[in-house]
């Protein structure tokens, strides 16, 4: 009996002391809140969309399928993060650059065309490549000018999206809807999953692939914990954090390649807008110090899937989507204030004085 | 004797370059070079005193939320919520002067406690709590977004006569103008927005230089833990600078709805961002320490130039200012992480 117990104390010990418990529990108190509210929040049912496909539809599935992009970007934020202690903010922006890029592969010079000037494959790498090179641009600010990841960024924050238009010369660029473009944002026939759900699972299986059998986690982790120690024992802290900065890059090519995909065209100023700022989110919601160091990398994903659950849940309650952001704030500000290690100890401080009288109570029985 | 005379000189020599006035000198040059290369080569426009003062007008508000975010770099933290704030800002005092019968005192009143709100909970969350500034002026940002958008989203003009009698005031400088077509002279003016800027950059630059409270921000930022050990409340000096920032917000808010007479969703988008540039081009450093409003000022006004020379040089996509804005963050960016590269080696 005792036995069983101390190893219950230990699971649930073990859980309370993890990352994850901070994006658990946020999600969790999503569920409850929904489940109180409106219980066909979590139905799912089947739908014809307008090929005539049979796919599953619903607020989760809206969730897992909208959740991708800001989930796949979580994953480079989360290397930024962690090994230079700071974050990329213009990945919205180099998402419209990446987009553009694309849309001007495809068609070829022509703002209508018939069929796509370019196979697709030859379009995402260029975009891949666009992608890397302005992660590359801000890994040299970051990594070989020493300056501060989040204001390096902001060149490209404040410059991306009018890159992205000069690159089409302002023009919009539409995709005709049976090139099979839109395959990567939408459903591929005979199938009911979006698209976009194994895409992020593709990038989860490759990420986790690559921190197991790779020394990746280890470098960043060490550059962001001790950059001078880092040094000391034969790592190059330079070339760690810019790397870190071209496979944030990759991630926008990808989540690009979505973003662009949903609609088959662009429109430069709002797609991805704000998307930044969720991916940040998503890290700090995963429990990641902001300031660098150690990181987890399924918690950072988990927390881009629950902000995006409560981006779902406000649009439910009929929240107008320019006024999300104020409830975002709350809840963030809630979370950060809760989760602020000043805090913390305040609060166990407190809960140790209302235990302690019943502690020693236990302690006396036995 | 030689060798002490030389040393001495040396010493001297070096005060005389601190990291401050050489940034600051740099900025003022590329000011300077700006402003007379768009003189020659762009002519007529650039020679009239009015255009001066025109960039001032349209930047006023910019120069007051420089001035805050300047002081907020100095202790090495961020403010980001700034544009939000502005934004919000302008739209309450629009709704209290349209729909409630307001009248400019009162709006005032609503602008400066909307700022300082935001300032004493930005700064208690920063200071005393200790949660990254980045995180929670983001929040601030999120939060003043959302809430203009709340509280009024059609944009509209502001019809209140006496806040558009206040808006029309004109201080003009009699001395400073030009002759136009007609051979008839008229003086350059300047709105009232621009004299509270001048105040208050005026204000700001005695504070951080001769006060006390000024000495404890660059102090903090140049290092906390020293700050500390010099018995500086470092607290208590970051918590007022985020409280000085937020009110400076309000002002700036204020200032902008002289201009605009409008209220808009989409008033002082991307503020935060030129604030930040504006103070970045000017000299302060963002790892703290060092700074000058001064700078700031001037940082401001290369901002408003390069735009006025991208747009009248033939350049007229709205792309390409906020390209060369980029480009000229990218080039200071590098000017002072070899300035400090430079001051680590001497070390």
């Amino acid at each position: 009996m005792t036995i069983e117990k101390t190893k219950d104390d230990n699971i649930l010990k073990r859980l309370l002391h993890s990352q994850m418990i901070i994006p658990l529990a946020a999600l969790l108190a999503l569920v409850v809140f929904n489940l109180i509210a409106d219980p066909s929040f979590f139905a799912i049912t089947i739908n014809q969309d307008s090929t005539g496909n049979s796919v599953l539809a619903g607020q989760l599935i809206s969730i897992l399928n909208n959740g991708s992009e800001l989930a796949i970007l979580a994953i480079g934020m989360t290397l930024v993060t962690a090994a230079t202690g700071g974050q990329d903010i213009s990945v919205g922006a180099t998402i419209a650059v990446a987009g553009s890029a694309m849309l001007a592969v495809l068609c070829g010079g022509n703002m209508r065309p018939d069929t796509l000037a370019a196979p697709i494959i030859v379009a995402f790498l260029f975009g891949v490549v666009v992608a890397m090179v302005c992660g590359a641009f801000n890994g040299v600010m970051v990594a070989v000018f020493k300056v501060q990841p989040m204001v390096a960024t902001l060149i490209l924050y404040t410059a991306g999206r009018s890159i992205a238009a000069w690159i089409n010369n302002n023009a919009l660029p539409i995709i005709p809807a049976d090139s099979g473009f839109g395959v990567f944002g939408g459903f591929i026939p005979g199938v009911p999953i979006p698209t976009p759900v194994f895409i992020a699972i593709a990038c989860f299986v490759v990420i986790f692939l690559v921190l197991k059998f790779t020394s990746l986690g280890l470098y960043v982790q060490s550059v962001g914990i001790n950059e001078k120690a880092a040094r000391l024992n034969g790592l190059n802290p330079t070339f760690i954090k810019w790397l870190t900065f071209v496979i944030l890059g990759v991630c926008v090519a990808v989540a690009a390649l979505i973003k662009v995909s949903r609609i088959s065209t662009i429109n430069y100023q709002t797609i991805a807008a704000d998307i930044e700022m969720d991916a940040i989110l998503a890290v700090a919601l995963g429990g990641n110090a902001l300031s660098g160091g150690k990181f987890n990398m399924g918690s950072s994903i988990l927390g881009a899937y629950v902000i995006q659950f409560l981006t779902t849940t406000l649009y439910k309650f009929n929240v107008a989507s320019a006024a999300l952001p104020a409830y975002k704030a709350v809840v963030v500000i809630i979370l950060v204030v809760l989760s602020a290690s000043i805090v913390r100890a305040k609060l166990s401080a407190i809960w140790k004085k209302i235990r302690s009288p019943k502690q020693a109570e236990v302690e006396a029985v036995k | 004797m030689a060798t002490l005379k030389l040393k001495k000189s040396e010493g001297a020599g070096k005060r005389a370059i601190t990291d401050t006035n050489l940034l600051l000198t740099i900025t003022i040059v590329v000011f300077a070079v700006m402003y007379i290369g768009a003189m020659l080569f762009l002519g007529r426009g650039f020679l009239r005193w009015q255009t001066f003062f025109n960039i001032l007008n349209t930047n006023a508000s910019l120069i007051i939320t420089a001035i805050g975010l300047s002081i907020v770099m100095i202790c090495g933290s961020i403010d980001i919520s700034v544009g939000g704030v502005v934004g919000l800002v302008t739209m309450c005092c629009a709704v209290n002067l349209d729909y409630q019968g307001g009248s400019p005192v009162t709006a005032l009143a609503i602008a400066l406690g909307i700022g300082l709100a935001f300032g004493l909970v930005q700064g208690f969350l920063v200071a005393y709590l200790e949660i990254q500034p980045f995180i929670v002026t983001l929040a601030g940002m999120f939060f003043a977004r959302g809430l203009t958008t709340i509280i009024h989203a059609e944009p509209f003009n502001v019809a209140n006569e006496a806040f558009l009698a206040l808006k029309d005031t004109r201080i003009t400088i009699p001395f400073l103008g030009s002759v136009n077509n007609s051979g008839n002279f008229t003086a350059a003016y300047m709105e009232i927005g621009v004299a509270v800027a001048l105040v208050l950059v005026v204000l700001a630059f005695v504070m951080l230089r001769w006060t006390s409270l000024g000495r404890s921000f660059y102090a903090l930022g140049g290092n906390r833990q020293s700050a500390l050990m010099l018995g500086i409340n470092t607290k208590r000096s970051l918590f007022l600078a985020h409280v000085i920032s937020g009110l400076l917000a309000g002002i700036a808010g204020y200032v902008y709805i002289m201009h605009s007479a409008s209220g808009a969703v989409t008033n002082a988008d991307g503020m935060e961002m030129n604030a930040i540039a504006a103070s970045i081009i000017g000299g302060t450093m963002l790892s703290g320490g060092v700074g000058n409003i001064i700078g700031t000022f001037f940082g401001v006004l290369s901002l408003g130039t390069i735009q006025n020379i991208v747009s009248s040089a033939g350049f007229t996509d709205a792309w390409w200012a906020k390209i060369t804005v980029a480009a000229m963050i990218c080039l200071f960016l590098v000017i002072q992480s070899i300035v400090l590269a430079r001051k680590k080696q001497t070390e």
